[in-house]
């Protein structure tokens, strides 16, 4: 289990994390959301013990985390990095010494990983050959290669075609499997809706919401009504209780304070033609991070 | 495997195997073999290139002596009688017949004079050969025009006997000094060299993985303190490795020579083996302790830039320092006594340099050695561990050109991360 407790940073007088505190238990998958520059990577770096908390402590299984423990963690950086001279081998093989494994226990792995990501024919090239997306990929098997307890993966899916999203994707979802703490952040929401059960929004150093997906959902209280007709709909922001609206293509969506007002909304529709399409909805994940972080992103 | 095994390892792999260093290497080689055997070289070329210059003697008695003269001066240059006119001559030079037109007269006072002409007035030695040989015939001519014989003459000309003995117990030989200072020059020269090549190769290094991001994975995995390390032990054994090339190239390029010529081979002629081993000794130790000065010094450089290419506005003041040894070792080696060259030497980042000089110059007391050697070991070790707190900060910071500003930046942020410190 992953414990965070009371965890503060500062960079002089800037307060990069205000605060945090998280507990995530083995084999889970826990998102962390949040705008850039809200202290994702610095809590990234924080749990890796690259960087010490000015307050409160970080520890693995009850162990504060050091170098003696670094070969347990697996890490993919916000930053790819990878050496652009070295062949994928050279590569793979120098960075999973370093989490202390063996050659042929590399050699295994790398197999694995390659076969697994169709990309067994990049082994003796040069990583500056390959194209963005298969360097991803190197990257991402550097990370879990040593097979880490805890893994952590800053925006893993940026920059990555839908195709090799879903390859990503799986691979986590195998790696929970077998039993992988993963703590991951990202600000495609989706992605965060599909994969974590927990989560928590970060905002200017500071946890704004935080805990189970499903219950986060039900208890931010506003649900979105979205409505199809074959007549114009955008009287409907006038009723009360609408709180916001948004105009697709061929309907409204709008998003309410209660599920009641749904009712309301569906009384004043019925007489006015035909409709095609009228559902209440949970609240997006995204419409949660607006309201909590009180800006648009992406 | 530990991981610093596996940092330097893979530092020293990298390194040797890249193209680079194979040419460097081959290209020293190459140029050893090439000054060794200067001499065979040139005679290669120089073989039939005989100089002929054509000679109007208006005295009509001076070309003999002025042939004898030559043959013995340089062998190459041949003096002609030319019997056709002046304006003949002058364009049988133009036509590259002869080399050049020596007109030989008489002034007033019955004194030789000599006119030289040739296409341009570039070949200095040639000239200076021909004016050298005339100057002496002219001397010849004057002592026997007041009477004086061969003997007379003799006596005028040979040098004063002067010899040089040293009274201070802490002077050594003519002799020895000389040979000394070829030894502290061929230190400085691999100083500079070894500075110039693995300290910039160090700072790429680590510049590299900065500018590539692979920094972060790497300190996640290792610390920065052992990563450093690993790192410049990495190219000390990439410099041994090369220096141990060179020196077998070396070798054999001597050896080479020795065969050529028939003659004592060019290690002989410097009498280089009589070097004291315990100098030869000091000259490895001061090398070996400057290097990691300088090593440690460039990582910790390394650490504060972004871009690879901000290596060469470290390199420069660094490069300033290494020149003003220079200077001052070429200043000590008139005045090894000096109490400047002495206080010199026991500032760090000269004392490779210049106690090797002192050591090598005068016959300093062991302790003097031994002072230097201690304060060379304890800036390694200060500058290892500012260095090690800077790479830890400065590894995580991308920013501007390196600077003081930065520098502080860097530390301030080792300095919050020192409780990790314990971890390491």
């Amino acid at each position: 289990m992953l414990t965070i407790n009371e965890v503060r940073k500062q960079f002089g007088s800037f307060t990069a994390v205000d605060g945090i505190n998280l507990q995530i238990p083995k084999g889970e998958i826990f998102g962390l959301l949040g705008a850039n520059g809200a202290g994702k990577t610095t809590t990234f770096r924080m749990i890796l013990g690259l960087l010490t908390p000015s307050q409160g402590r970080i520890t693995w299984n009850d162990k504060e985390i050091s170098y003696e423990t670094s070969d347990l963690i697996g890490y993919l950086p916000e930053e790819r990095g990878l050496y652009p001279k070295l062949t994928v081998r050279e590569q793979l093989i120098y960075l999973g010494q370093l989490r202390g494994m063996t050659r042929s226990q590399i050699q295994e792995q790398t197999n694995k990983w390659l076969k697994r990501f169709g990309a067994e024919e990049y082994l003796n090239k040069k990583v500056e050959a390959l194209s963005k997306g298969n360097q991803q990929k190197i990257q991402f098997i550097a990370a879990v290669l040593h097979r880490p307890e805890l893994l952590i993966l800053d925006e893993p899916f940026s920059g990555l075609d839908p195709v090799n999203v879903e390859l990503l994707k799986s691979a986590v979802h195998e790696l929970k499997k077998e039993g992988t703490t993963i703590v991951f952040s990202s600000h495609r929401m989706e992605h965060v809706e599909e994969l974590c059960q927990h989560l928590c929004i970060m905002h200017r150093g500071k946890s704004v919401v935080q805990g189970n997906l499903k219950e986060i959902k039900r208890s931010f209280g506003k649900k979105n009504v979205s409505v199809k007709a074959d007549f114009d709909l955008t009287y409907l922001k006038d009723t009360a209780g609408v709180i916001k609206h948004r105009t697709t293509g061929d309907g409204i969506i709008l998003q309410v304070e209660r599920e009641e007002v749904a009712q309301d909304l569906f009384q004043a529709i019925q007489s006015k033609g035909f409709v095609r399409k009228f559902e209440l909805e949970e609240p997006s994940l995204n419409d949660i991070f607006i309201e909590k972080v009180g800006v648009v992103h992406e | 495997m530990s991981k610093f095994m596996t940092v330097m390892m893979h530092t020293y792999r990298s390194k040797i195997k890249s193209k680079p260093f194979l040419i460097t290497t081959l290209i020293t080689i190459g140029l050893l073999f090439v000054i060794t055997n200067m001499n065979e070289i040139t005679k290669m070329f120089g073989e039939d290139d005989v100089s002929k210059i054509g000679v109007i003697d208006r005295t009509g008695e001076t070309l003999p002596a002025l042939q004898t003269q030559l043959k013995q001066t340089n062998d190459d240059l041949k003096a002609e009688a030319f019997t056709k006119s002046e304006s003949e001559a002058e364009k049988a030079v133009l036509d590259g017949k002869i080399e050049g037109l020596l007109i030989l007269d008489k002034d007033a006072s019955g004194i030789i004079t000599g006119t030289y002409k040739a296409e341009d007035v570039t070949q200095q030695s040639l000239i200076a050969d021909v004016e050298l040989a005339l100057q002496q015939i002219k001397n010849k001519s004057a002592a026997e025009s007041i009477g004086l014989n061969q003997e007379q003459l003799a006596a005028i000309y040979s040098p004063v006997t002067f010899a040089k003995e040293s009274l201070s117990d802490s002077a050594k030989s003519e002799e020895e000094a000389a040979q000394v200072y070829i030894l502290v020059y061929v230190v400085l020269f691999f100083m500079y060299m070894a500075v110039m090549m693995y300290g910039s190769m160090i700072a790429v290094e680590v510049a590299t993985e900065k500018s590539s991001r692979v920094m972060e994975i790497l300190i996640s995995s290792v610390s920065p303190v052992t990563q450093m390390f690993g790192k410049i032990f990495g190219i000390v054994l990439v410099a041994l490795t090369q220096l141990a090339l060179f020196v077998a190239g070396g070798f054999l390029a001597v050896k080479l020579n020795g065969q050529l010529s028939g003659s004592e081979s060019i290690i002989n002629e410097l009498k280089l083996n009589e070097i004291p081993i315990s100098l030869i000794i000091y000259a490895l130790v001061f090398f070996i302790l400057g290097f990691f000065l300088y090593s440690t010094l460039f990582a910790m450089l390394g650490s504060l830039i972004s871009r690879v290419e901000e290596v060469n506005n470290l390199m420069t003041p660094v490069v300033i320092v290494i020149v003003a040894a220079f200077m001052i070792a070429m200043f000590g080696r008139e005045n090894p006594e000096s109490g400047f060259v002495a206080a010199a030497s026991y500032f760090p980042l000269f004392t490779p340099m210049l106690m090797l000089l002192r050591v090598g110059m005068l016959s300093l007391p062991v302790w003097e050695v031994a002072l230097g050697i201690s304060v060379l070991v304890g800036a390694i070790f200060l500058f290892a561990i500012i260095g090690a707190r800077v790479y830890r900060g400065g590894v995580l910071m991308y920013g501007n050109a390196p600077s003081l500003k930065l520098f502080k930046q860097a530390l301030l942020l080792t300095k919050q991360e020192k409780k990790n410190t314990t971890d390491v």
